[in-house]
């Protein structure tokens, strides 16, 4: 019972981010042109065809817009002197830090359809729907996961300062993850950092959602991907939890 | 019940002690006043209270509930307004009072209920769709005030509720208080307004470097405090002050204005040494009052008497 109200007030806080920091103009539009800008930067002279861009693009567009905003939130809202007022609610940090999360969720899956929605149009057939849908939505939900993880260190108030450290983290992240090149094709040694990336495994997922073939297995897909997400909240909750006081001394 | 009981509470940053074993009680239906100089541990003390920051030792507990063992329990019965605290500015005044009903668990009906009711008795409902950006500083506190309030509190915990705000809104705000005081809800605040603090609180804390210095009902600590005697007067011409400080019992000698306030160890005595004086100056005393020690006077006191090289 306690951890349903607890629930709900999650989704108070999902609401409440999505109305003050999802709901721009500018965000969205983010969300949207830069990572078909990153993608365009990097197939541009290489001869590939829409379907090979596929798992790639979807990958940048579902990871870029879930960690887009979620790092940010924390330190903004201790910054705008908001913070304070919402842990004395009586509100677990867990429900707060789940809000965030739900909130990059419901941003990521809903700018990352657009994408899917062109492909869909350009001719790529996603053959087996269900695999991708799901592996959409536990990707979305990892790296929404992901995205409160970023912000726990350090406990600062200036979002422009966790915004560069966690770009430090993502950028890295998409390069080792198969995004450009599958992962067969890296050598040994990238495929070993390839598969600590969570990243690689919706691209896998991806790639076989349209193609039928795929480096992992799907079980192995799907289990990294759930096992990444409770890693991610899990470690986020306890450390924010052992920083929230200092962010907001 | 108790509303508010704090036993031996305490929080070190580091080597430092903010607040250091510090313990009283708030009756229920009680209007505590927690009054401290700059530094003093008030506000960590709220911030403990209010289970923004947990104590390194002691407990306290809200209506019966314990802040760290039962903190969602203890926060889901108070109404608290941070020091450091804004309302959301990108949300309207609605949904601000919204949102915080939702994080209080407030079903859908009451919430929308209890905003109207609470922006029209702030004088807000004429604004209730303009985004908080827009509204002035009082408007704003009133604005988080109302926000303290939806959950309808059993103990409301305002941190410097009328800090920096023009007379309308602290007069509106001050009423507001008593208003709910009058109707059982237990209110413990911070304030610096000595006169504020003098006018609603039925009892008072001091805090000083942590510690309670004292804690009783204002006029007692008044009463406690007859060495802070003081006489204020006037002559009908300029006068040393220096004349005035050598009378054996003056302690001190203040001007104001044209005036001197002389704070004094014996009041007849030292109405003796004044009639003298002018009468050996050839002066006319314009006007003489003997004051009783102001809250101010007393929180003076208590605050500089354990700094170094005072007392």
């Amino acid at each position: 019972m306690h951890q349903l109200e607890q629930l709900q007030r999650s989704f108070a806080v999902a609401k409440k981010d999505v109305w003050i920091y999802y709901a721009k103009g500018p965000v969205m539009v983010f969300g949207l042109i830069f990572p078909l800008f990153l993608l365009i930067a990097f197939t541009i002279g290489r001869n590939m065809t829409v379907k090979e861009l596929f798992p790639g693009l979807m990958g940048m567009a579902i990871f870029f817009t879930s960690t887009a905003v979620g790092p940010a939130i924390l330190p903004w809202e201790a910054r705008s002197k908001t913070l304070e007022r919402l842990v004395s609610s009586p509100v677990e940090v867990w429900a707060l830090l789940l809000g965030d999360v739900f909130a990059s969720f419901v941003f990521g899956l809903l700018i990352s359809i657009m994408p899917l929605a062109v492909a869909v149009l350009m001719g790529v057939e996603v053959v087996h729907l269900l695999v991708f849908c799901l592996g959409m939505i536990l990707a979305t939900i990892c790296f929404a996961s992901l995205s409160i993880l970023l912000s726990v260190y350090p406990p600062t108030d200036v979002p422009a300062t966790v915004m560069m450290l966690s770009s430090l983290v993502r950028f890295p992240l998409v390069f080792i993850s198969g995004v450009f090149v599958p992962v067969e094709e890296m050598p040994a040694w990238g495929q070993t950092i390839a598969s600590a990336s969570p990243l690689t495994y919706f691209i896998d997922l991806a790639r076989y959602s349209t193609t039928g073939i795929s480096y992992y297995s799907l079980p192995i897909d799907l289990a990294v991907l759930v096992v990444s997400t409770l890693l991610f909240l899990v470690v986020s909750i306890k450390l924010h939890e052992r920083f929230l006081p200092q962010r907001l001394s | 019940m108790d509303a508010i009981k704090v036993d031996n509470l305490t929080k070190k940053y580091g080597s430092f002690t903010a607040v250091d074993s510090i313990s009283f009680k708030v009756e229920e239906g009680e209007i505590f006043g927690f009054l401290g100089p700059n530094g003093s541990g008030k506000s960590t003390t709220i911030r403990m209270l209010t289970g923004i920051i947990k104590p390194n030792g002691g407990t306290a507990a809200i209506m019966g509930h314990d802040i760290k063992d039962d903190a969602i329990r203890a926060k889901q019965l108070m109404g608290v307004v941070p020091e450091m605290s804004n309302a959301y500015v990108e949300l309207s005044a609605w949904n601000n009072l919204l949102l915080m009903g939702e994080l209080y668990g407030v079903p859908k009906k009451d919430r929308e209920e209890r905003a109207k009711k609470l922006l029209e008795q702030f004088g807000l409902y004429d604004r209730k769709e303009s985004l908080a950006r827009g509204f002035s500083k009082g408007m704003k506190q009133r604005l988080i005030l109302c926000m303290a309030l939806i959950n309808q509190p059993s103990v409301l915990i305002l941190d410097e509720p009328t800090s920096g705000l023009d007379v309308e809104s602290s007069r509106l705000i001050k009423d507001v208080i008593r208003e709910l005081n009058r109707t059982g809800t237990t209110v413990f605040l911070t304030t610096h307004n000595m006169e504020d603090a003098g006018q609603l609180c039925e009892r008072i804390a001091i805090i000083n470097r942590g510690v309670i210095a004292a804690i009783d009902r204002p006029e007692a600590l008044k009463r406690a405090s007859s060495g802070i005697q003081s006489i204020e007067l006037s002559f009908n011409c300029i006068v040393d002050a220096e004349d005035l400080s050598n009378f054996s019992c003056v302690k001190k000698v203040k001007k104001m204005g044209d005036k001197f306030r002389l704070y004094v160890d014996d009041v007849n005595q030292t109405i003796d040494c004044i009639t003298d004086y002018a009468r050996s100056h050839d002066l006319k005393i314009v006007s003489l009052n003997t004051l009783a020690p102001s809250l101010e006077d007393i929180f003076v006191s208590l605050t500089h008497k354990n700094k170094p090289g005072e007392d």
